[in-house]
């Protein structure tokens, strides 16, 4: 323990995440040989939820750009993630038969990806350029529109989108080349034209693709850009002064943060091969921000921690949860409680309706208790901290007087 | 606050008023324009007495919104602070009234007479009681820690507290609609063939009562004098002997006021609610505040009444699968044409 303090204490200039992107890296390796021994060879099914939660952990990286870098809320983030999705289900799909456009768009995976990318950061430019020019906050409740709005054009537009279904049988992403191994149960080999259908192979393109984007989301933080937002999200006025175009700077964060979503986007609706507007509501956007809070603004490994521990609570523990509390209410002999009775739904439900409310409780009380998140970045702290404690000072001048 | 940032404001709203700020608001008066053009000739198409109908129901609407409005308003103007909880608060007065209803013995299918308007103003009073309490306790739990926190941290929270309410309500009521009892009389009067409910004449004279009411209140009023000056300059409000946490605490009760006020109203005249209303109904009276000019209780009133107008009509004569689509069109069109809302007022910078 010891020597552990004086690990941390020894380089104060060391940088902490050194530690947390390697173990992040080992554990991001070492994780399906792990699943394939804990389940006994049937580990397809876990491996294809972490490529999932990959997904989340592609979008906190974005957000926290926008949210944690520039200190800009954005409360519309699955709007862009939306206009990934569906820039993929137009672009490589048999959908474009059934539009006006009578003709199928067979693009691929790796093209679209770029497009999608593109599209979204322009929506993102469209949006924040008005905005940004006024308040930050007015950005906020814009987004929020934003996010709302999305999914109804989705959905209304039904001559383009098929509403409400969705649009469905999307193109399987493809490798030109991939080598094969005993790890996917095969000879080794070179395959070519791969098609990214195993769990497997997803999760290792996921984890490739991850790699790139940390690397250039924190190359990007250590820029001149980098530090511009910085000084924007610090003082707007300050920063302006000492020359930072601030307009642009925002919106630069605002729509690289878009381009994410849209990139995000693509690779989830490859994955499902199905779009559909019920997965992009506000409570998309909500659980990524709860994970860009939770994890610590600001801090690349610390929202990557955040977006699984959350992705870990809301989609493996709480959907179990329902079946254990039943299980526990009956063997304490509170059986009653299963049924539902009046306005209690039995116990299953209830617990199933409790997670907005645990979201929105972690949001308060990490803002109160711990704003700089569980991993903080280490500037992004002291400026949190600065704000709470700013009336002990007041308290220490008059003890000074007196 | 800097000498630097107010030259940069400066040299900003000069260019708002100046050559550009003109144009833009010519490309505003299009715009409306057009949608007027738009809508004149559907409702020559569809005759007079729908066209009567849509208004009532319209004025009605707006008078509910102007009401949520005022709320976000309010807090804005003192504390800049864009309170997402306070829609949820107005879902939380529809529920609550909801309850109280059965309590205090006004049932759905009971004559509605003399003694049913005490009754009902109990509710009311109750509702809009509760909801001030709710919101205090939002803003004592929330916001005030993190009033010296960047402009991030009670944002945050915000959109915390108002994720929390809707899931306590979810939890209250699950996820579908909520019946509410349908109490008030269904007598009306025609005009030109269009059927003015007792419903929208009630609904339209308690918001003018409440809204004239609070411009009174702020206008006249020492703690609206003192509200007035905390939103000016808190730190000067402070020197001159302003109970800064208390004026602020107030604005936030007087808010919720309404809001419960106009939960019971959207209530009884919608007869439904459900739990996530005050999310879409809260973007739609933030809209109202914007477009009003944000800080500015008339404004609030005005923005209010407009945008449940607009709302009421393009439900009437458009595709309401499309209405929500369309206020957040106005709202983005309000702040690039004209970010201070019709009525001009500025928006307090600090």
């Amino acid at each position: 323990m010891t020597s552990l303090r004086q690990f941390w204490q020894s380089g104060p200039r060391r940088d902490p995440n050194t530690i947390a992107y390697t173990v992040l890296l080992v554990a991001a390796i070492s994780f399906p040989v792990l699943a394939q021994v804990a389940t006994g060879g049937n580990s397809s099914f876990i491996i294809s939820v972490a490529g999932d939660a990959g997904v989340y952990v592609l979008l906190t990286i974005g957000l926290n750009v926008v949210v944690g870098f520039a200190g800009l809320l954005d409360l519309g983030y699955a709007a862009f993630f939306a206009i990934g999705a569906y820039t993929y289900a137009f672009l490589a799909s048999d959908h474009g038969v059934v539009t006006p456009l009578h003709e199928a768009i067979h693009l691929p995976f790796w093209i679209v990806l770029l497009i999608a990318m593109f599209i979204a950061a322009s929506f993102g430019v469209l949006l924040g350029a008005p905005t940004l020019r006024l308040r930050g906050d007015y950005l906020a409740i814009v987004t929020l529109g934003f996010g709302e709005i999305v999914p109804r054009v989705f959905k209304n537009a039904a001559t383009w989108t098929s509403g409400v279904n969705g649009i469905s049988a999307l193109d399987i992403p493809s490798l030109p080349l991939w080598i094969q191994g005993p790890w996917a149960g095969a000879p080794f080999g070179i395959v070519r034209d791969f098609k990214i259908i195993e769990p497997l192979a997803y999760y290792v393109v996921m984890v490739i693709l991850l790699i790139i984007c940390v690397i250039l989301v924190r190359n990007l933080h250590r820029s001149r850009l980098g530090r511009a937002w910085m000084a924007v999200r610090e003082d707007e006025v300050a920063a302006a002064a000492m020359g930072v175009n601030t307009v642009a700077v925002k919106l630069l964060a605002f729509s690289i943060g878009a381009a994410f979503s849209g990139f995000a986007g693509t690779y989830y609706g490859a994955k499902l091969s199905l779009v559909s507007p019920e997965n992009f509501g506000f409570a998309v956007s909500i659980t990524i921000l709860v994970m860009v809070v939770l994890g610590g603004m600001g801090n690349i490994p610390g929202v990557i921690t955040g977006s699984l521990l959350i992705y870990g609570v809301i989609f493996i523990f709480l959907p179990q949860l329902p079946e254990y509390a039943t299980g526990f209410v009956t063997s304490v002999g509170l059986g009653d409680l299963t049924r539902s009775n009046g306005d209690f739904p039995g116990i299953a439900e209830f617990i199933s309706r409790l997670k907005f409310l645990v979201f929105g409780f972690i949001l308060v009380l990490v803002m109160l208790v711990r704003p700089q998140g569980l991993l903080p970045s280490r500037e992004r702290e002291q400026e949190l901290q600065k704000g709470t404690h700013e009336d002990t000072t007041i308290v220490d001048v008059n003890a000074e007087t007196a | 606050m800097g000498t630097i940032g107010e030259a940069v404001r400066r040299r900003r709203s000069d260019l708002r008023t100046g050559l550009m700020g003109r144009a833009l608001d010519i490309g505003l008066i299009v715009v409306v324009a057009g949608f007027l053009i738009l809508l004149t000739t559907r409702v020559i198409d569809h005759g007079p007495s729908y066209f009567l109908q849509i208004l009532a129901f319209a004025i009605a609407n707006g008078g509910i919104y102007a009401l949520i409005a005022l709320g976000y308003t309010m807090v804005y103007g003192i504390i800049e602070l864009i309170n997402f909880a306070h829609g949820d608060v107005f879902a939380f007065g529809t529920f609550l009234s909801a309850s109280l209803l059965p309590i205090v013995g006004l049932n759905e299918g009971e004559p509605f007479v003399l003694g049913s308007v005490f009754l009902l103003l109990v509710v009311f009073l109750v509702t809009m009681l509760v909801c001030g309490v709710l919101n205090v306790t939002i803003e004592r739990v929330a916001y005030r820690p993190l009033r010296h926190a960047p402009r991030l941290a009670p944002l945050i929270t915000a959109v915390g507290m108002s994720f929390f309410l809707e899931g306590a309500l979810f939890l209250w009521k699950g996820p579908s609609n909520v019946h509410y009892p349908n109490i008030l009389p269904s007598a009306g009067f025609e005009i030109f063939g269009a059927t003015i409910g007792a419903k929208e004449l009630i609904v339209i004279a308690v918001s003018i009562i409440l809204v004239i009411a609070l411009a009174l209140f702020v206008d006249r009023s020492r703690l609206g004098k003192a509200m007035r000056a905390t939103a000016q300059d808190r730190d000067a409000a402070q020197l001159m002997g302003i109970d800064i946490d208390q004026t602020i605490a107030a604005t936030f009760f007087i808010g919720a006021l309404l809001a419960g006020a106009g939960g019971t109203m959207f209530g009884l005249y919608y007869g439904t609610s459900v739990f996530d209303l005050g999310f879409s109904a809260g973007l739609v009276a933030f809209t109202a505040a914007v477009f009003g000019g944000i800080g500015n209780i008339y404004g609030a009133a005005i923005g209010g009444l407009v945008i449940g107008m607009i709302q009421s009509f393009w439900d009437g004569y458009f595709d309401s699968a499309w209405t929500q689509v369309i206020i957040f069109v106005i709202l983005i069109l309000v702040l690039v044409f004209r970010p201070t809302g019709i009525l001009g007022m500025r928006v307090p910078e600090k």
